[in-house]
């Protein structure tokens, strides 16, 4: 009985969802008070209503009722119960409620705390988040019914995927898709503008909070996806440019551009129409996400069940919305960009030159992860574009970057003097290729990566400080959350390039085959293989190994790698084992058993400041909570 | 107006690129991972007979006919569903059915399932420690190959076969004449 409430719910929000669309769409073109009042009631009854099918959902999986048909193939009643909230999302119907769950949240925040927005803003903001809730709505209830029964019930459900069964995992999904969901805020804000015919500041101050959070959420999943295959794949890489993991990366690179266009935009009155067109691609990029993801376009190891009929309905809402959106903008855009005039050197030009790399290098990823597709429908052949395109393409688009960020905060909008900058920032400079050049003295037989590095890493953090200090000698002016927040951000930059190229220069990978005592030099640590055992988890077997790591004679950690065999499925997974440190992890995997005496092949790694990375990517986040806490962006809507 | 129409042109011809992948995929059984053994010889194996592990059996002894390898094992919850359709493929007697019993845990686990629900099989193979298996592209229960008389694998199929995979994709590729078990 209750998954068919559970579908009735979803019908019910379905409902909600085209009132919160329709009436404050139609009722703001008319100036109709009455029907843009809808707006927010309509928002919070969509949300109790998908709210409660998502419970429902939750609770199908609680109780084991295995005549739903999703938590037949997706639970297993050996699962821990742990694993039953990650079990929810575990698979394409789920995630996709998840998906519209978040929706709902978001647009319930925009309902709740945009109080102080005029009534046309609002009801126009609201509605286009009402339609795109209207697309998905749709889609899970023609397409991939999270509801539906399975008859006979079968007596036992088919186990989550063993990979899915990790603590990261329960994190991930939800944390990524705030992150692309969040990109609808700014979009419907630059689409109410677009309707409302007056694009000017106003819409950008009010959308900047929403898309920083948007972003810090995003850039946040991105990093737990990546740690997550860090250790869980056993590879020990972090990240693999795979097509879906670009597909997230996508839209980070275009709401990155987005945050920066859009400061601009509110503070000078330049780049309008680049910041709505922004606004647009960051979430059409996460639609495109979701679209390559689900209809099995591009293979790849995370793809959901492929399914051509999901495929086609994603691809006409793509159609519709974003195609609908483009011609709004090629309709309503301003054709004057009449903010103030800059000069050469200047900070626009230095935003400019952000977004033109930025947008570059997403436009390369786009086109990496398409040509396969590209080449086999033009019958080219099969084709896989894998790390060296992207890597030197990186290379080239971010040398560049690294180069211009310190000098971002320190140039004066509309125009400077090229000459302080660059004095102010120089000894900075200096002192990075002194670094640079210490660390190749000290390690000559260290890729020249290792120096970059270190030159790169004091170069983007010494810089970000100079900022801070001067703004701190200024008498009189506020350091405000903002710049607080750049700064972290900034910082989080030098600290992830920093991790990138030292793990990159100076890990230590080594496959080799061991028997119980033999011992493994890997850098400076000596990894002894003591065995393997059976071990019996709640749902699964393991073969686990013991390996002790240590350090001349000091004895650092006892690792246990281990090899599980699913009972429900009979997969095999690679359970790593890492002993983790700022400055270094060690890594082990398990390998094949070689053997019948007790030798195994084992995976050895020593990856110094791989922690970095994420460590990184956390700062820029933090840097996106905190800037949307500016006081500025609360005065305003006041005002506003 | 060109400048600002350039966005929707290049999302136009971005829809036509995944409709066309859209249109590329429909013609692959989205669930049929392919199988890089096909067309080619079956891996070479020699493996202990489960009820009679003294015997070892090799691809040289089931030459000559085509045969089916089903991969199961007494763990597997998807290969007791998949039973009865094994069974009833078996008892049909057009092709040969080979089990290949994958990954026990205990000894007696294998032959006490068989002796519950019925044992289909014209063989056995067992595979404890499953390195075969690696060769053949394994990764779970249930799956199933068809191998033709001269040893090359001509199919493969993940998860339990139906009925309905059995009539539309097995039999397609079997020679019409019965071939005696």
């Amino acid at each position: 009985m209750l998954p068919e409430l559970g579908q009735l719910a979803l019908i019910l929000a379905l409902l909600l969802a085209a009132l919160q669309a329709l009436l404050p769409l139609f009722g703001a073109q008319r100036g109709i008070d009455a029907w843009m009042r809808v707006a927010r009631p309509a928002a919070f009854g969509q949300l109790l209503f998908v709210a409660l099918a998502f419970g429902i959902l939750m609770h199908a999986f609680v109780v084991h009722d295995f005549s739903v048909a999703y938590v037949a193939r997706n639970y297993n009643s050996l699962l821990p119960i742990g694993y039953c909230i990650a079990a929810v999302w575990g698979a394409h119907e789920g995630s996709l409620l998840l998906w519209i769950l978040i929706l709902a949240l978001w647009t319930g925040a925009v309902a709740r705390f945009s109080k102080s927005l005029p009534l046309p803003v609002i009801a126009r903001v609201l509605g286009v988040m009402g339609l795109v809730s209207v697309g998905f709505l749709l889609f899970t209830l023609l397409t991939s019914n999270p509801f539906a029964r399975l008859l006979p019930m079968p007596p036992e459900g088919a186990d989550l995927n063993p990979l899915l069964q990790d603590p990261g995992l329960i994190m991930h999904p939800p944390i990524l898709y705030s992150g692309y969901v969040g990109t609808t805020v700014a979009f419907a804000f630059a689409i109410a503008a677009l309707f409302d015919g007056k694009v000017d500041a106003r819409w950008v101050r009010w959308s900047r909070p929403w898309t920083n959070v948007a972003w810090a959420l995003l850039t946040i999943g991105i990093a737990l996806g990546s740690w997550w295959a860090y250790y869980e794949l056993g590879w020990g890489g972090w990240w693999f440019w795979d097509p879906v993991e670009n597909a997230s990366f996508m839209p980070w690179l275009a709401c990155t551009a987005l945050l920066h266009s859009q400061a601009v935009t509110e503070k000078r009155g330049s780049f309008r129409g680049w910041t709505l067109l922004l606004a647009i691609a960051a979430f059409s990029l996460s639609l495109l996400g979701t679209f390559l993801v689900r209809s099995g376009v591009i293979t790849s190891v995370h793809s959901f069940a492929a399914d051509p009929a999901r495929g086609l309905f994603i691809l006409v809402f793509l159609g519709i919305v974003i195609g609908g959106s483009l011609l709004l903008y090629a309709l309503r855009a301003p054709r004057d960009d009449d903010g103030a005039p800059f000069a050469f050197a200047s900070r626009e030009t230095l935003i400019l030159a952000n977004n033109l790399l930025l947008t570059t290098a997403c436009a390369m990823v786009l086109i990496g992860t398409l040509f396969p597709l590209f080449a086999d429908a033009m019958k080219l052949g099969r084709y896989s574009v894998g790390p060296p395109y992207f890597g030197s393409m990186f290379f080239l688009l971010m040398a560049p970057l690294v180069l211009l960020l310190p000098f971002g905060p320190l140039t004066r909008w509309q125009k400077e003097q090229a000459s302080l900058p660059i004095k102010l920032l120089l000894p900075w400079l200096i002192v990075a290729l002194i670094g640079g050049g210490v660390a190749f003295v000290a390690m000559p037989n260290a890729p020249w990566k290792y120096a970059a590095g270190i030159a790169i890493g004091l170069w983007l953090a010494f810089g970000t400080l100079r900022f801070v200090r001067r703004r701190l000698a200024m008498t009189g002016q506020r350091f405000t959350a903002e710049m607080l927040g750049m700064t972290f951000a900034h910082v989080g930059v030098a600290v992830f390039f920093f991790g990138i190229l030292l793990t990159e220069a100076t890990s230590v990978e080594k496959d080799v085959a061991v028997v119980p005592g033999q011992q493994v030099e890997a850098g400076d640590y000596t990894f002894r293989f003591d065995g393997v055992q059976r071990a019996t988890g709640p749902n699964y077997l393991s073969d686990r190994g013991s390996v002790s790591v240590s350090r001349g004679d000091r004895r650092i950690a006892v690792l246990h790698p281990e090899k599980r065999r699913y009972e429900a499925g009979g997969q095999i997974m690679t359970e790593t084992a890492i002993d983790p440190a700022l400055n270094r992890d060690l890594y082990v995997a398990l390998g094949e058993p070689i053997d019948a005496r007790g030798g195994w092949a084992l995976r050895v790694y020593v990856k110094p400041w791989v922690r970095c990375i994420w460590l990184g990517a956390l700062l820029m986040a933090l840097g996106g909570f905190t800037t949307s806490l500016d006081r500025r962006f609360r005065r305003n809507a006041e005002v506003g | 107006m060109l400048r600002r129409l350039l966005p929707l042109i290049i999302f136009v011809a971005l829809g036509g690129l995944l409709f066309a992948g859209i249109q590329l995929s429909r013609h692959e059984d989205p669930g049929a991972l392919p199988s890089p053994l096909i067309g080619k010889p079956a891996p070479a194996f020699a493996l202990p007979e489960l009820l009679a592990p003294d015997k070892i059996v090799r691809n040289s002894d089931l030459a000559g006919a085509p045969y089916v390898l089903n991969v199961w094992g007494s763990w597997c919850v998807n290969c007791q569903e998949e039973h009865p359709v094994i069974t009833a493929l078996a008892a049909r007697g057009i092709v040969k059915v080979v089990g290949y019993n994958y990954h026990e845990v205990e000894p007696g686990d294998a032959p006490r399932w068989l002796a519950q629900f019925g044992n289909p099989y014209a063989l056995i193979l067992s595979d404890v420690d499953g390195r075969t298996a690696l060769d053949w592209g394994i990764y779970g229960a249930p799956e199933s190959f068809l191998v033709d008389a001269r040893g090359i694998v001509r199919w493969k199929h993940v998860g339990p076969l139906t009925d309905e995979i059995i009539a539309h994709e097995l039999m397609p590729l079997l020679p019409a004449k019965k071939v005696s078990p």
